[in-house]
């Protein structure tokens, strides 16, 4: 099981248009431990999906250092498991090819890709659906079969991108559970982007609130809460009541802030 | 009675062509004009069913040369096809993919590409003699370019997040290329071979009447001269069915290939 640690992370753009430099994020460092399920939250732009793409290796910092199990992320791999916010699915290959594409490319055999294939479709409630195309499917079906396919190429680091945005809110709660029933009964560390107070505290053991732009990491709190998550109980609105304040006088920063420019 | 049946269904496709055969035959046996200019129907395909089968003799020197014709126009389109579709689909997906590959060999392409494929018949006469060579390469130059510019813009407009799916997953280069650029890229380049083998029997025809002594439109080329307009006409309509039909074995392959895109566009609907 691996854990991840970002360390001092400065991120800048530079934009050419207006021929200056956006600081997007500053200085941030967290890590997160072993079979941790950390919630990044933040506001759109406040540079969380850019940390996420710096741990699946698809973006690299301006400055500081990302390690993933120890080892120095220099790029994508398949050691970490990303799923989008769009399913990404090959329209070409049925649902079992898709989730077994990693075993493609590691040079397996069909039987062999197959076989590894059917226990993430059942774990992921798709059994039935194998030879399925994935225009075939609703977008939790292709979603699930997104987070079976990350599973599969590993279990021990899984990334996610606001992979229920787009799902409407049965499906969204639905996919919730079974996600947290995932993690819990194969464990792995996962680090959950999403802009909803809800699903973080319905999901994480801990939440990463972080700062409009540029991003910081406002405050990290580990959540103390029994599953299944009760949305409804005293410690849950507690939780949202204090995350609710942090946003809000961050909002209130960023108003003063565009006020002043 | 089945096909009575099916024949019934198709009603609505037949009776446009039947009547406008119909008036053909009509017209032409009317004598507006001299049946030698506008011949019937029915002497187009006697003389047709002559140059097939030499029954009797009104193709003359061509009576039952027919599939020979057909086989040797087929064959350049062929070779001259498959050489512009694997190097077309190939240099395509270089340019598409490399940034330095286009910008090295794509303005030359860009630069030969509007020259018409029929201007170079002089040259390749001088280059290739009077045979199968400068139909060949006619053949190459028309088909090529639309092969060409369907697999640059099929790997152009491939969904990047596709390509960091594959990346995640530990995908190399060359293995991106071949498992996903290549078939996201299948749509486009299946619509480039289809436009290309249209113009592989234009061309095919065209070095046929100047450069080559035998094929199809040889046959029309040489009948032409011998005031023989339903062979004329019989070489058309052998050409059409023969473009038709290869047309539909891409088609073919082509719903074979990308059955996945059925429900998914408009395309797979009427399959």
């Amino acid at each position: 099981m691996a854990s991840i640690e970002l360390k001092d992370i400065v991120k800048i753009y530079k934009d050419r248009k207006r021929g200056t430099e956006l600081l997007s994020i500053d200085n941030v460092s967290f890590s997160v431990d072993s079979n941790e399920f950390l919630c990044l939250l933040g506001p759109s732009g406040c540079g969380k999906s850019t940390l996420l793409n710096m741990i699946a290796g698809f973006e690299s910092a301006t400055s500081g250092t990302v390690s993933v199990g120890g080892k120095p992320v220099l790029g994508p791999g398949a050691d970490r498991g990303m799923v989008f916010q769009q399913a990404t699915l090959m329209p070409w290959l049925p649902v079992w090819e898709n989730i077994a594409f990693s075993l493609k490319l590691a040079g397996k055999g069909a039987e062999e890709r197959r076989a590894a294939a059917q226990p993430f479709i059942d774990m992921v409630k798709l059994t039935g659906f194998e030879n399925h195309y994935p225009a075939e499917l609703s977008g939790g079906m292709a979603q699930r079969v997104g987070i079976a396919r990350a599973l599969l190429l590993n279990f021990s680091v899984i990334l996610m991108d606001e992979p229920f945005a787009a799902l409407d809110a049965q499906t969204k709660l639905e996919m919730q559970e079974e996600l947290v029933a995932i993690w819990q009964r194969h464990q792995g560390t996962v680090v959950f982007v999403t802009h909803s107070v809800d699903e973080a505290l319905v999901l994480g053991s801990q939440i990463a609130v972080m700062t409009h732009r540029p991003g910081r990491i406002r405050e990290l709190i580990k959540l103390d809460l029994p599953r299944p998550r009760d949305s409804t109980s005293a410690e849950f609105n507690e939780y949202k009541r204090h995350i609710l304040a942090l946003i809000r006088e961050e909002s209130a920063l960023a108003r003063a802030d565009a006020a002043t420019v | 009675m089945n096909w009575l049946a099916s024949l019934r269904e198709q009603r609505d496709r037949l009776w446009v062509p039947v009547l406008l055969i119909v008036a053909w035959e009509i017209f032409s046996r009317s004598g507006w004009l001299p049946p030698s200019l506008l011949p019937a129907p029915s002497t187009v395909c006697r003389t047709w069913a002559d140059w097939v089968f030499s029954i009797d003799e009104s193709s003359q020197a061509n009576a039952g040369r027919w599939i020979h014709d057909a086989l040797a126009s087929s064959v350049r389109v062929f070779v001259g096809y498959a050489i512009a579709v694997v190097s077309g689909v190939l240099l395509g997906v270089a340019i598409g993919w490399w940034r330095w590959v286009e910008k090295t060999i794509e303005p030359t392409i860009q630069m030969l590409r509007p020259v018409p494929p029929v201007s170079w018949i002089p040259l390749a006469i001088i280059w290739f003699g009077i045979a199968n060579k400068p139909a060949i390469f006619l053949v190459f130059l028309g088909a090529f370019f639309p092969v060409l510019m369907n697999a640059i813009h099929g790997v152009k407009t491939v969904d990047r997040n596709l390509i960091r799916a594959a990346a995640m997953m530990g995908g190399r280069e060359a293995q991106i290329l071949r498992y996903v650029v290549l078939p996201a890229a299948l749509p486009s380049i299946f619509a480039g071979l289809r436009i290309a083998i249209g113009s592989a029997w234009m061309l095919t025809v065209t070095a046929e009447m100047v450069a080559v002594k035998s094929g199809l439109g040889y046959v029309l080329w040489d009948s032409y001269y011998f005031l023989r307009y339903d062979l004329v006409i019989a070489a058309m309509i052998s050409i059409g069915l023969l473009g038709f039909l290869t047309d539909w074995l891409i088609k073919l392959l082509m719903s074979r290939i990308l059955h996945w895109q059925h429900g998914q566009t408009v395309q797979g609907r009427n399959h």
